[in-house]
């Protein structure tokens, strides 16, 4: 990680441009002490992804609950140029539109973003879900994996994931395959690219605990959990047998309710 | 967030009243845009804080319902979003650019709802007194209410001046000024355009206020003359395609030299407004960004359409008019003088800040007293750019600081002492532009690479 820099020129002079973003809620009953969670969905995916179930989950727990699409995905606006820093920008735009600090939770790339977000905005907590953070090395073993949906990635096109990288075969087929349909918008090939080769994020304000979530069978994220969780000074919290879409998986409610015993915690 | 410190506090007696110890609780005075993130930055840091704040709400100057708060109907940023915002809390997206008044006290408001800053702040408190106790390193605090009330004292480890610099008009002494018998106003008295209409008013000062208020009463005012002191730079509000203070920065960071981007928007004003003495004003005796330049794109059309007429530095008043000092008359009635405010510290003793004849503290860094090391005053400063990223990194250095001093003394003493023995410079691209009453001016990339500095210190210190 790198040290603070206070003169932030190209950011000053390059605002990302302004855009529509999707976000969906749930707030529970009955007034809530606990801080609102914002959940970031990745790259290829919509803010429906936490609406299947975790949504609804956390504000049960008595947690206001939101969910975001990066620009560019699910019914966000479009972004066929978006950059990593654009992406940063919409979750710090998200996160301080809501009435108070908020916990982080980025999934697959957009934990990347959220662990870059936490530069820019003071989360009270982070939570890195199955991340990404992609590197040479993790797009060449992609590119091993996946030949046929990496390849076209190299030239701009999305990057495609065969169902069984995101899902165990716990799940049913029907759900699967509505859940393939479901996909809407992407990453843009630059931000892809970056994601290949970008600079450490910088160090987060406000000295958040960040908690890395994931499961050792996802073939996406599996094994870079630990290196992840090095990086903020703990171990990862495992969830073998799951793929890597936690939130979709047939298991989808103990990583959930993990993630909100932790924040429960206190201290947290 | 519970408060540790709040438990039972350790009385001991002062000056016949008790003192109720606050342990290493921190006072910040002041719940503006400074204040408030002090209290967030210093929370983060892990300090317990108490706020007074002697109107009933947040937002100190941004705030128009407060007495001393200097905005009129239509003041907007002169500093667009990227540049004003704190940096780690930005600013909506479908704001404008240069959002209003009334849209930065919302902003405001929701930073200390956001990050819970309201519960810290005791509200209609007025801090009366400030003194050092000891060894000089902590402080009795006296409060009272806004509207009377019991003296307190209190003690804490520390003090954060931020009570702001813009409330105090600075009266000018133009010889005549008391014979005059038409109306005069400072412009912090100045709060609607209704004030101006069908008058025929002079608008005195040339800074970014009296820019404004020449513009209003061109459009409300019989008749508008605006008189500055020298020629200025006036800059339109977009360049190159974007905010002009964002074209600067990616100049800046395209990294040309100061001698070139001074050419590149000359030129751009030469092929577009030319040369400004055609609409009677002054030719600017400094080079551009020598002095903060003025967001006046528009008083530049309304001098252009006759609807203001630029006149010089007033030389005296008489009875029912004014000569200026080229020998120019004019029979306003209505003065409004937009000649600024100065900085006022009615609760310490002058020599804590540093304050001389001029009223100017003197400070280290510009935030810390030079005597006293937990003594900071936070958004001191006049920069180009907006003041709140600046501020946010002013009291970031003061929460370390503070850490140092609570967690390894002998450090902080040492940094302290080395800290004393250097020698003080302006922040600003040209060390001369400094001199002569403009000692807040900093320029924001100067500045913020000093507390960078600072900081990179503290940080290996720690």
């Amino acid at each position: 990680m790198t040290g603070i820099r206070l003169v932030r020129q190209r950011e000053w002079a390059f605002p990302p441009a302004p855009v529509r973003r999707e976000v969906l809620s749930a707030t529970p009953t009955g007034a809530a002490d606990a801080p609102p969670v914002l959940f970031v969905a990745g790259f290829g995916q919509g803010a429906w992804v936490f609406a299947e179930h975790w949504l609804e989950r956390t504000a049960e727990r008595g947690f206001p609950a939101y969910a975001m699409s990066l620009r560019g995905h699910g019914e966000s606006g479009p972004a066929a140029k978006a950059t990593l820093r654009a992406y940063v920008h919409d979750v710090t735009q998200v996160a301080a539109s809501l009435p108070r600090q908020a916990v982080l939770v980025g999934h697959g790339a957009s934990a990347l973003v959220v662990a870059m977000a936490l530069a820019r905005y003071p989360a009270r907590a982070a939570v890195l879900v199955a991340p990404v953070f992609g590197g040479v090395g993790a797009a060449f073993s992609a590119l091993g994996r996946a030949p046929l949906g990496t390849v076209p990635a190299l030239f701009g096109r999305p990057l495609r994931l065969r169902r069984g990288l995101l899902l165990s075969r716990e799940v049913p087929a029907a759900d699967a395959r509505r859940y393939a349909a479901r996909r809407r918008g992407g990453a843009s090939g630059r931000a892809q690219w970056q994601l290949v080769a970008h600079r450490a994020p910088e160090e987060p304000v406000g000295n958040p605990p960040v908690l890395v979530v994931g499961s050792p069978d996802d073939r996406i994220a599996g094994r870079a959990l630990a290196a992840v969780a090095h990086r903020y000074g703990g171990a990862p919290l495992l969830f073998p047998g799951m793929g890597h879409d936690l939130m979709l998986d047939a298991r989808w409610q103990e990583p959930i309710d993990a993630i909100l015993d932790w924040l429960d915690k206190p201290g947290q | 967030m519970t408060d540790e410190c709040a438990a039972p506090a350790a009385r001991a007696p002062h000056d016949s009243r008790e003192v109720y110890d606050r342990g290493e609780a921190v006072c910040v005075i002041g719940a503006g845009g400074s204040g408030l993130n002090a209290i967030k930055n210093l929370r983060e840091a892990g300090f317990s804080v108490d706020c007074y704040e002697r109107e009933t709400g947040v937002g100190g100057a941004w705030n128009w319902r407060h007495d001393r708060s200097p905005v009129y109907a239509s003041t907007h940023l002169v500093t667009s979003k990227p540049l004003t915002q704190f940096p780690d809390f930005p600013m909506p997206d479908d704001w404008p650019d240069y959002p209003h008044h009334s849209q930065l006290l919302t902003y405001l408001e929701r930073y200390a709802d956001h990050f819970g800053l309201r519960e810290h702040i005791w509200f209609g408190t007025e801090v009366a007194r400030v003194e050092p106790v000891g060894d000089g390193r902590r402080w009795d605090v006296t409060i009272r209410g806004s509207r009377g009330g019991e003296p307190r004292t209190l003690r804490y480890a520390a003090v954060v001046v931020a009570a702001g610099h813009n409330w105090s008009p600075r009266w000018p002494s133009i010889p005549g000024l008391e014979e005059f018998r038409g109306q005069v106003l400072h412009a912090s008295a100045y709060s609607d355009a209704a004030q101006l209409r069908g008058r025929r008013v002079l608008v005195v000062g040339g800074g970014d206020t009296g820019c404004d208020i020449a513009v209003e009463a061109a459009q409300q005012a019989a008749r508008c003359w605006h008189s500055t002191r020298r020629g200025y730079w006036y800059l339109p509000r977009y360049a190159l395609g974007r905010p002009t203070d964002q074209a600067g920065e990616a100049l800046r960071w395209l990294r040309l030299p100061l001698w070139l981007r001074r050419w590149l928007f000359a030129r751009l004003l030469a092929v577009t407004v030319g040369d400004v003495t055609r609409l009677g004003l002054p030719r600017p005796d400094h080079k551009l960004y020598d002095r903060r330049p003025v967001t006046g794109g528009q008083l530049v059309d309304h001098l252009g359409q006759g609807s203001v007429t630029a006149v010089r530095e007033v030389a005296r008043f008489t009875g029912d008019g004014v000569e200026f000092t080229d020998g120019a008359t004019a029979e306003p009635d209505l003065v409004v003088l937009a000649t600024g405010y100065r900085p006022v510290f009615e609760f310490t003793d002058p020599e804590l800040l540093g304050i001389d004849s001029d009223g100017c503290p003197r400070l280290r860094l510009q935030l810390f007293s030079r005597t006293h090391p937990t003594l900071a005053v936070a958004g001191l400063v006049q920069p180009a750019g907006g003041l709140f990223p600046i501020v946010h990194w002013q009291t970031v250095t003061i929460a370390r600081w503070l850490r140092l001093w609570g967690s390894d003394p002998q450090r902080a003493a040492a940094l302290w002492a080395r800290r004393r023995r250097g020698s003080e410079r302006p922040y600003t691209r040209n060390r001369r532009a400094a001199s002569g009453g403009r000692r807040l001016d900093v320029d924001h990339v100067v500045y913020l690479r000093a507390l960078q500095r600072s900081l990179e210190e503290l940080g290996a210190a720690r």
